[in-house]
């Protein structure tokens, strides 16, 4: 019985979010920047939860408690720094930027801003293959996530691949039919939801363990280096590479970078980005307490499971933990269909029109983008099936993966006398040398090349920083294109 | 071009702004101050003081004159800018 209410309230909720995609689509209009960028005509409320219910992942939702569990309370303190604060300034320095030249422009993609400014089909694509490439590992995450989060509700009952095929059938349902405005208007429906029940979630266990007071006081009887700034998992090299990978791989995300295309209006931009910080506190503080509160909750944790679901099963009843668990799945999918959504515009815009068929019509490229979406979705199911490694480490992997184009976009759109040389080198060197290192652990029978070194520092840092050396030395030494031109990148006067 | 000279100090600010917001001056400091730790305090005070600070740079003007824009005058209604070519 219990079960099945289980299951029914995360199912139900699943239709719900679907019913609302199909609202949306049927006032959409049937062009590519509707489809993608919804005519570009979100406002501030929906631009906000759109990005923050991207943000909202399973690395958030499940991984973030889950390490805030394992290793400390100070898993809060990086996210919050590279989400709140650095994020946001990113959001002026590159998001406000890119509005402003995509609304001069009329771009969709990252890509095919660059390619059109360095006048260079070879720079569009190498940016859409990257982007694809590490958006793969990420989708990957969210169907882990939800695979772990039922077996987690109905201990056991629904298998991992269940729970993960479930969430594949309904992110490849909702993109193929609702576009950008029904993404947008399901994430601002999602982070409300989410923002609601994780503090009723924290509130409820809380008010169980005793008051806050209690819940940290057990927690530091259980482990008391919780209750110390740093230390173990947290080295300085730790959490300041871990910041800034992520927040630079962040904008670099399709379904984030695409969202800088899409504000009706630079208010909207000013408005998400002054409300940013606040929005990603009143998210973290609740969900990471939980997680590391847990470790002193006389509870027991299954290896490989979700702390999360967890303390939800033994403090609030079954139906509550069900909808908790069903909004994090909500955050997944939604993470998914807009990452699924962006992904395919890279892929028709950046791959396959230049690449393949200039001539395919609308109605072709429309066709070729779903079906995009429903092998690429596919492909990562099959992928997370073998659980390649921990929420964290999935998803940490893939920032890093995006981190890398940061330094170069930001070249590009301050300084003019950037190069196409010196981007592609920028972009291709730092990639290769990256997916070397991560190939290394994967392939059995070369070396495993190290991920951090001196102490937590990651190697992805010092890429980004070679990133940024190639792009800048390479265009020094080269001379610009005839094909391209500078003045597409210009945003005052005429 | 619009910008100030007065409008350099957001650089500092903002490089401030993002490096405190980890609490690197309670390294290692394990005091519990209303049921959590001090530095989880110092973050969430921390994270408030930039959404105030962020609000007083979009409201002064820095947020266009950064991007060498007159304030006032981006396409905040919505219209398209003049000057590129929409596609």
């Amino acid at each position: 019985m219990t079960l099945g209410l289980s299951v029914g309230i995360v199912v139900g909720y699943l239709l719900l979010a679907l019913a609302v995609g199909l609202v949306a689509y049927r006032v959409s209009e049937t062009t590519a920047e509707d489809y993608y960028l919804a005519s570009r005509s979100i406002g501030t409320v929906v631009l906000l939860f759109t990005t923050f219910a991207t943000l909202l992942s399973a690395f958030t939702f499940f991984g973030g408690p889950n390490l805030a569990f394992g290793a400390g309370p100070e898993w809060l303190i990086v996210m919050g720094t590279l989400d709140g604060v650095l994020f946001a300034v990113l959001w002026y320095v590159i998001g406000y930027k890119q509005w402003l030249i995509g609304n001069r422009n009329g771009y969709v993609t990252l890509g095919e801003m660059l390619g059109d400014r360095f006048g260079s089909t070879a720079l569009r694509a190498l940016v859409a293959g990257i982007s694809l490439l590490w958006l793969f590992p990420y989708v990957m995450l969210q169907q882990m996530g939800a695979g772990e989060a039922l077996v987690g509700l109905t201990g056991g009952v629904v298998p991992y691949w269940g729970g993960a095929a479930l969430v594949t059938l309904f992110m490849i349902l909702y993109v193929t039919l609702a576009g950008m405005r029904g993404v947008a208007w399901t994430d601002t429906l999602q982070g409300l939801f989410m923002l609601s029940i994780v503090w009723i979630a924290a509130i409820w266990v809380v008010s169980a363990v005793g008051g806050v007071g209690a819940a940290t006081g057990a927690m530091l009887e259980a482990r008391p280096e919780f209750g110390s700034f740093g230390g173990g998992l947290y080295s300085p090299g730790f959490i300041i590479s871990t910041a800034i990978t992520i927040a630079f791989g962040v904008t670099m995300f399709p379904q984030i970078n695409q969202r800088f295309f899409v504000a009706k209006s630079g208010r909207v931009l000013k408005r998400s980005f002054v409300l940013w910080p606040v929005l990603v506190l009143l998210l973290f503080v609740p969900a990471f307490m939980i997680g590391a509160w847990a470790a002193g909750m006389p509870i027991d944790v299954p290896e490989g499971a979700n702390v999360l679901p967890v303390v939800l099963n033994e403090y609030t009843p079954a139906w509550f933990a069900a909808l908790v668990v069903a909004g994090a799945m909500a955050a997944m999918m939604s993470s998914s269909d807009s990452m699924l959504l962006s992904g395919s515009s890279y892929f028709t815009r950046d791959l396959y029109r230049p690449l393949v068929s200039a001539d395919a019509s609308e109605e072709r490229e429309a066709w070729i983008a779903r079906v995009g979406v429903a092998g690429f979705a596919l492909l990562a199911f099959v992928a997370s099936l073998f659980r390649p490694g921990t929420l964290i480490e999935v998803g940490s992997t893939a920032f890093s993966g995006f981190a890398l184009l940061a330094l170069p976009v930001i070249c590009a759109l301050y300084w003019q006398r950037t190069t196409r040389s010196g981007m592609i080198a920028g972009v291709l060197v730092p990639q290769l040398a990256y997916l070397a290192v991560v190939l290394s652990s994967v392939v059995p029978v070369v070396p495993t090349l190290p991920r951090t070194v001196a102490g937590g520092w990651d190697v992805a840092l010092g890429l980004m920083v070679l990133s940024a050396a190639l792009t800048v030395g390479v265009s020094l030494v080269t001379a610009p294109a005839t094909e391209g031109d500078a003045s597409r990148f210009a945003v005052a006067g005429d | 071009m619009g910008r100030l000279r007065s409008d350099l100090v957001w650089v500092p600010t903002f490089a401030v702004l993002v490096a405190l917001a980890v609490p690197w001056p309670l390294w290692g400091v394990d005091r519990v101050v209303a049921g959590l730790p001090v530095w989880i305090w110092w973050h969430i005070a921390w994270l408030g003081l930039c959404t105030g600070l962020f609000s007083l740079f979009v409201r002064s003007g820095a947020w266009e004159r950064g991007m060498g824009l007159r304030s006032g005058t981006t396409a905040d209604d919505g219209a398209p800018m003049t000057g590129g070519d929409r596609r």
